[in-house]
């Protein structure tokens, strides 16, 4: 007979009373659980639509003359006069301090072709880089290489061309390597080649009209590194695209706050159920707390039976807690964020800190009825039978 | 030099105009291996004087000396040691743990004893051996009888081998037969050496003791001597 034995034999003796203490803690660590996890898969799901966002930093030329725009980048009408980036520069964007943070740079040079009697924009890209930058391109076909053509969707249904097609750009004969899925941007409007083609098609050797750039964004400081890129490049313009994300992740942020406050008063309550319980138990229990008082118990040893109990039904609710908690996230998430991409993992550190939390409540909210039970007079506890 | 020594025992409840004196002024001593029985009315401040006895009631005034300890001049604590090393307690309405099985109850004061689980279970089933309740080990207090309850309640009291029994009003819920049995138990553990000191109300049980104390109004107001009664008694 050990001091953990009576804990347990007590427990499955008052079976409804330790199911409530269970119960009320459950509910608090089940809800705390399940905020948290929520919040974290919204969290997780926020980061990596952002990283799948493509290019998130924009540098185009300082130039104030414009009509024509491109995802954010103004043209000056069809001749188009500005002052252009040098390509060599670009180089010292991967000297700055959040290089690191730099996942694709994407040169695009932009200017006006005459194709089959048309004036339309040509766009000169890397396409090593493409698929980090704009990772929302279906292209039917492939993609061009020297001498070859990706038309925009728009583009291919007003020529009427398919891959393959040989269609006069400046008077020269270029094939269609592919075409772009319809992408509801201004891509649709314009057609793609390499980067070095269309500089020489544009008579633009050496130089860009903007820089798409892909930041690793999950925390990333990307206020930081839209300034180091502007003291890299002093005549370019350098913008963030992270507006939708930022007042996502500042809805997110405000939700947290409400929702550990709204934990916090459930825990609270919870802690309150353990201690009125525990009060009701240790009162229930004068007699045997007369008892190993009168045989020798000392005070400690009484407070160990009580904090036994506790810590044995706080352990087993934090477990359940956490796996009630984790389901209530996942219902939750599917419920109420149908696109989500991503799933709430089973997280150990959560279960951890589940259980310890369940612990460190149930033991606190039974500090109170232990010491109860611990200074209880022996003569008064036998004699008030 | 005595075993036990009360003296000047005062026990007090309440303080100015409300205030009772359970006992006053009590002095006696008891040897080792003696059995004593306090004897007295309703009322009377025996099982005060018990309580003071055991460790568990301090005194207003007075001293308690158990084996040249100063009881009462041990902290809390260490009174629970004393108590745990001491004193065998049983009580008239045996206050046997419910959830606990024959063979736990008496485990109970050894529940704080640094000691191996089969050492402890040895030590428990000599005690039911000893109050001849071996074959009921594993029953809960609801599954036996008051006899039962009451010797299990004995062997509690003893598996840790105390040199001192206090029983209060041992056999106060009992019928006759039975009432003999404990009695004859207690007898038995006295004669292994076992200090006892009982209270009681009736003359029958009281025999079973070498010495009275007589006690009314909280004062000891007389004191016998009894003939020993011989271990074979028939029920």
């Amino acid at each position: 007979m050990t001091l953990k034995e009576i804990a347990v034999r007590n427990l499955l003796r008052r079976k409804g009373k330790a199911a409530f203490v269970l119960a009320g803690l459950v509910v608090g660590v089940a809800t705390v659980v399940a905020i948290i996890s929520f919040v974290n898969a919204m969290t997780s799901d926020i980061n990596h639509k952002l990283e799948q966002y493509g290019a998130n930093i924009l540098v185009v030329p300082k130039t104030e003359n414009l009509t024509l725009t491109y995802g954010g980048l103004s043209l000056g009408g069809v001749s188009f006069e500005m002052e252009e980036i040098r390509q060599a520069d670009l180089s010292r964007i991967k000297d700055i301090k959040n290089a690191a943070n730099v996942a694709a740079l994407g040169p695009l040079v932009l200017g006006v072709a005459e194709l089959n009697d048309r004036r339309i924009l040509m766009a000169g890209i890397d396409f090593s880089v493409a698929g980090i930058l704009k990772p929302w391109w279906k292209i039917q076909g492939h993609e061009p290489g020297n001498g070859e053509l990706l038309l925009g969707a728009e583009v291919a249904r007003i020529l009427g061309v398919q891959p393959g097609a040989s269609l006069d750009v400046n008077g020269k004969q270029l094939s269609v390597a592919g075409v772009l899925q319809p992408t509801g941007s201004q891509d649709d409007q314009l057609i793609f080649t390499r980067l070095d083609t269309a500089q020489a098609f544009l008579g633009k050797a050496g130089r860009v009209s903007m820089v798409e750039i892909a930041a690793l964004c999950k925390d990333c400081p990307i206020e930081d590194m839209v300034l180091q890129i502007s003291e890299a490049l002093p005549g370019a313009k350098v913008m963030a695209i992270q507006q939708v994300v930022k007042s996502r992740m500042e809805a997110l942020a405000q939700f947290k706050k409400f929702s550990y406050g709204i934990s916090g008063v459930i825990l609270l309550i919870g802690s309150l159920v353990v201690l009125v319980t525990m009060m009701g138990s240790v009162r229930e229990r004068t007699e045997e707390i007369g008892i190993f008082r009168a045989i020798g118990f000392r005070r400690r040893h009484v407070m160990n039976i009580v904090f036994l109990e506790a810590g044995i039904v706080s352990i087993l609710a934090g477990l359940i807690g956490y796996l009630a908690g984790f389901g209530a996230a996942a219902v939750a998430l599917s419920l109420f964020s149908p696109g989500h991409s991503g799933s709430v993992p089973l997280d150990g550190t959560l279960a951890a800190l589940s259980v310890a939390a369940a612990l460190v409540v149930g033991l606190i909210s039974s500090a109170y009825p232990a010491l109860l039970a611990a200074r209880m007079d022996p003569n008064d506890a036998l004699r008030a039978l | 030099m005595s075993f036990v020594r009360a003296q000047q025992l005062v026990k007090q409840y309440g303080s100015g105009e409300s205030c009772v004196t359970a006992i006053s002024d009590i002095s006696f001593e008891i040897d080792e291996g003696e059995f004593v029985a306090i004897m007295g009315e309703s009322g009377a401040g025996k099982s005060t004087l018990l309580a003071v006895l055991g460790a568990i009631n301090e005194p207003t005034g007075g001293s308690l000396v158990v084996d040249d300890i100063e009881v009462y001049r041990l902290t809390p604590e260490q009174r629970a040691d004393f108590r745990r090393e001491y004193l065998g307690f049983v009580f008239q309405s045996f206050h046997l743990v419910p959830y606990l099985t024959v063979l736990e109850n008496v485990m109970l004061p050894l529940a704080v004893v640094k000691a191996g689980r089969q050492a402890k279970r040895e030590l428990a089933a000599e005690a039911l051996k000893q109050v001849g309740l071996s074959g009921k080990a594993d029953r809960l207090p609801n599954q036996i009888s008051g006899g039962e309850k009451e010797r299990v309640a004995v062997a509690r009291a003893v598996v840790n081998k105390p040199p001192v029994l206090l029983a209060d009003e041992p056999t106060g819920n009992l019928d006759s037969g039975n009432s003999k049995e404990i009695m004859k138990l207690l007898q038995a553990l006295n004669r292994e050496g076992t200090t006892i000191v009982m209270v009681t109300h009736s003359n029958d049980c009281a025999r079973f003791a070498r010495r009275t104390l007589q006690v009314s109004d909280g004062t000891i107001v007389g004191e016998s001597h009894n003939l020993p009664i011989p271990a074979d008694i028939p029920n």
